[in-house]
């Protein structure tokens, strides 16, 4: 195995050697943004409880709260929505501000049920 | 707080901590120094890569012979301060910024990056300071201030990694930070986070650091310390520098923001220079775009200080000789304890003195490409060219990680089989990833990825009336969570030492007692450290310890550092401090000796056979009085007083100068006192300035002898001209 790969890599750099140094420049970044192309994707698709969070502490919800609120929108099945989205429609339902709406989530997460329609 | 500090007064720590919860920065973003295209002049010199001089600083030791300059290179020079506890960090900040530190980097206590979510408060540290709102808001309130006093911006900056970075991002966006680590590779190899989350996290974070114009700095250089021979990993470290640059461009930071942390790997005895110096032009050449963050090696680096500080004498060399956009300093401490506060002082100074002896190094020597330089750094890029291929080869980057291709420490494409594996399903943070829906919305500034934001909004905050980044009346602020963990209560402790008169030395935290003695012990290795510890136990100190031993000779002995805490304090009060002596400027005291003329008879008095302390501070050679103008008149050793009286008036001299050593029985003082019986006798007192010196003389002596001034060790010609001077002037003489 380890012999194909120096096999391999002798190959490659045969290959390398007919690159000028400006030649050789751009193939790393070509290769380099193949590279990240698929993770830039990942990231632009997915969210987490961090980036969630992160969200909402620009909402102005107070990273004590955050905590809280996000584990129970993520308990009820919401976090693909966005946190901030949750809050917001909450807020926007029940007629109390971000930070009342935060708070809600965290004195009763019964409040989730039925926001975004049939869960 | 709208006028600096005055210089003789202590940070008010207190005060900086008063009224934070409404502090927000007054700038954010980073800052370059301002390098003036032509050049700096300064002193007697044109100095060519040089940044505008700091208002007020501290120069080099020797400055103090070239005008008391204090060049500051054109690049932003890095310390690294953090004590465990912040609120001590302040005053070593503010002595850092004083010598020449614009970036100032604060370690996180250990196992903060994995702490899923925010700290507050201002709990203690350990190795580094928990990073909360309140501890970067007042160490930024203090930067604000500091930089008042120096007359020149300073950048702070901490780490965004872990399992919360976008959370410890927007802080840092909020709180105006200046610069930050992120590198989501780093999460993955050094701290076992899950790699799907490191990475997903890592582009909101980005995305929010670009957003406040945060400067960047990779973890790549992290391959360095960790891999078993640091200098074999290079081709790797082009790829990882590689995909954090190509990651954080593809989020949107500008390349500009985008900093590689690197090091020259390699150390002494090695050959350092035909590994550092091909790797330093590789990269610089394949990363022109970027900016250089130029560390000092670590992996090399223990308990001998003064062997960190030439090591890092040579990591500035290649640094000059290739590029930095910023020069980052190891204490030389950091090998033995967390680094103390001089030792932060001593690294800034290792880069400016380096950088003041090779200002404009490249205008006078340039690498010679087409010969071995030329070969190595071709290698090397054809290497990591080849090692990309090989991870696309095998699927991409996570496939690459799972294969263990990181942090091998062979040199690619050889593998030693020690690569630092991750399982994608495992790690910190595992399976916490979840897809976006199809109406996922995030309304606020700077948020990285789908978001269906509605048509109206013209901002992505208008949905909400504007986020924390736009509007920061809407942070929330958190004092303190533990009510006995905290900076407020740690202060108390220290009081006495900070604004009271108790008087403790310090090596990191106020009143700590810390200091270390340095000795050498005619004992073999196993002997010297335990005599050492019993020695410094006999001295009093308290908790002693061992922290360097350097063999001589394996019978002759040891080199020793024992570091031990004093137990007492000293009331200031009860100190008799001598009052200062203001030295006339040079020109006023070569002017005033000129138009009087002055010429003075000078020896050795007594049974006094000792000269070279007197002829130090006659002759030219030796910066004495000669030097200002002043004739004299040398009458040799073991001089009568009276023969030197009846000189003075042959002569006509303005001023008698004895020297005397041997102080059994109080000759000395008897000599002194006879001078000046003498004078008195011939009618010459007030005509004669008469002066005094020796080893055991202090300047007190002068009132009971009845001399005109009297000098003790450590005297140089200037003092004593000076002192003539003003005391003819006095008598309205000169």
């Amino acid at each position: 195995m380890t012999d194909d790969r120096i096999a391999r890599f002798e190959e490659r750099r045969a290959a390398l050697a007919k690159l000028s140094d400006e030649e050789l420049r751009e193939r790393f970044w070509k290769l380099t943004n193949e590279v990240v192309a698929p993770i830039l994707d990942l990231a632009k698709g997915h969210t987490s409880p961090s980036i969630e969070r992160a969200v909402l502490l620009r909402m102005g919800i107070d990273s004590v709260t955050t905590q809280g609120v996000v584990q129970r929108i993520s308990d009820a099945g919401l976090l693909g929505k966005g946190a901030g989205h949750v809050v917001l429609k909450l807020s926007q339902k029940s007629g109390k501000d971000l930070r009342g709406a935060a708070q809600a989530i965290l004195d009763d997460a019964s409040v989730l049920q039925g926001l975004f329609g049939a869960a | 707080m709208t006028k600096p500090t005055p210089p003789n007064q202590k940070l008010d720590v207190e005060k900086i901590l008063e009224g934070l919860e409404g502090y927000h920065p007054p700038r954010k973003g980073w800052t370059w120094r301002d390098v003036p295209q032509g050049g700096v002049d300064m002193g007697p010199f044109h100095f060519r890569d040089m940044s505008k001089p700091l208002e007020r600083s501290i120069g080099l030791p020797a400055s103090k012979y070239f005008d008391n300059i204090d060049p500051q290179p054109s690049c932003v020079v890095t310390t690294e301060i953090a004590s465990g506890r912040f609120e001590d960090d302040l005053r070593r900040m503010r002595m850092a910024a004083w010598h020449g530190a614009d970036h100032i980097m604060v370690i996180r206590t250990t196992g903060q990056s994995h702490i899923d979510g925010l700290l507050e408060g201002t709990p203690e540290g350990i190795g580094g300071v928990p990073i909360t709102r309140k501890q970067i808001r007042a160490s930024r309130k203090a930067c604000d201030e500091i930089e008042k006093e120096v007359g020149r911006p300073i950048n702070f900056h901490s780490y965004v990694s872990g399992v919360a970075g976008p959370e410890v991002a927007v802080l840092f966006a909020e709180e105006g930070i200046n610069g930050a680590h992120q590198d989501p590779q780093y999460n993955v190899l050094y701290r076992n986070v899950n790699m799907y989350r490191s990475f997903v996290d890592a582009a909101e974070a980005k995305k929010v650091m670009a957003g406040a114009r945060i400067f960047q700095i990779d973890g790549a250089h992290n391959a360095n310390a960790t891999a078993k021979a640091g200098w074999l990993v290079m081709p790797e470290l082009m790829v990882q520098h590689g995909i954090n640059c190509a990651f954080s461009v593809g989020v949107g930071m500008e390349k500009d923001l985008i900093g590689l942390s690197t090091v020259p790997p390699n150390s002494p005895p090695a050959p350092k220079l035909w590994y550092d110096l091909p790797y330093a032009v590789a990269l610089r050449d394949f990363f022109s775009d970027y900016r250089m963050r130029a560390q000092q090696n670590t992996r090399y680096i223990e308990a001998d200080i003064e062997e960190a500080v030439r090591t890092h004498t040579v990591d500035t060399l290649i640094s000059m000789l290739t590029r930095a956009d910023i020069q980052s300093t190891i204490t030389p401490d950091e090998g033995r304890n967390v680094p103390w506060h001089y030792n932060n002082i001593r690294g800034v100074q290792t880069v400016k003195q380096t950088w003041a002896a090779l200002d404009g190094i490249k205008e006078l020597v340039e690498l010679k490409n087409d010969g071995p330089l030329g070969e190595m750094v071709r290698d090397l890029k054809e290497r990591a060219v080849a090692f990309l291929e090989e991870v696309l080869e095998v699927g991409g980057y996570f496939a690459a990680v799972e294969k263990g291709f990181f942090v091998d420490s062979a040199k690619y494409p050889e593998r030693s089989g020690d690569g630092i594996a991750r399982d994608g399903k495992g790690g910190v943070g595992a399976g916490s990833l979840v897809p976006r829906d199809a109406d996922y919305l995030a309304p606020v500034c700077d948020h990285f990825g789908t978001n269906h934001l509605p048509a109206s909004a013209a901002k992505a905050c208008d949905p909400i009336g504007g986020c924390t980044l736009c509007d920061p009346s809407k942070i929330v602020f958190i004092d303190e969570l533990d009510p006995e963990d905290n900076c407020h209560r740690r202060l108390e402790k220290t009081l006495p030492y900070r604004k009271g008169t108790a008087i403790k030395p310090e090596a990191e935290w106020a009143g700590d007692g810390t200091v270390l003695v340095q000795l050498f012990v005619p004992e073999n290795e196993d002997i010297a450290p335990v005599y050492a510890v019993e020695m410094a136990k006999k001295m009093g100190l308290v908790d002693p310890e061992v922290i360097n031993v350097m063999v001589l000779h394996p019978a002759e002995g040891c080199f020793v550092e024992v570091k031990g805490k004093v137990a007492f304090d000293v009331d200031r009060s009860t100190l008799k401090i001598p009052e200062k002596e203001t030295i006339l400027p040079e020109q006023e005291l070569r002017d005033a000796v000129k138009k009087v003329g002055l010429k003075v008879v000078a020896g050795t008095v007594g049974e006094d056979e000792h000269s070279v302390g007197l002829r130090e501070i006659l002759d030219i050679k030796h910066g004495g009085i000669e030097k200002y103008g002043v004739k004299y008149h040398y009458l040799g050793t073991s001089v009568p007083v009276g023969k030197l009286v009846d000189a003075a008036v042959e002569t006509g001299a303005h001023a008698i100068l004895i020297s005397t050593i041997i102080s059994h029985n109080d000759v000395h003082r008897a000599q002194m006192k006879k001078l000046a019986e003498l004078c008195r006798e011939k009618g010459i007192r007030d005509r004669v300035v008469l002066v005094a010196g020796g080893t055991q003389v202090n300047r007190e002596m002068a009132k009971e002898t009845g001399l005109d001034a009297t000098f003790g060790r450590g005297t140089k010609g200037i003092h004593v001209v000076n002192a003539m001077v003003k005391t003819l002037r006095a008598r309205g003489a000169a």
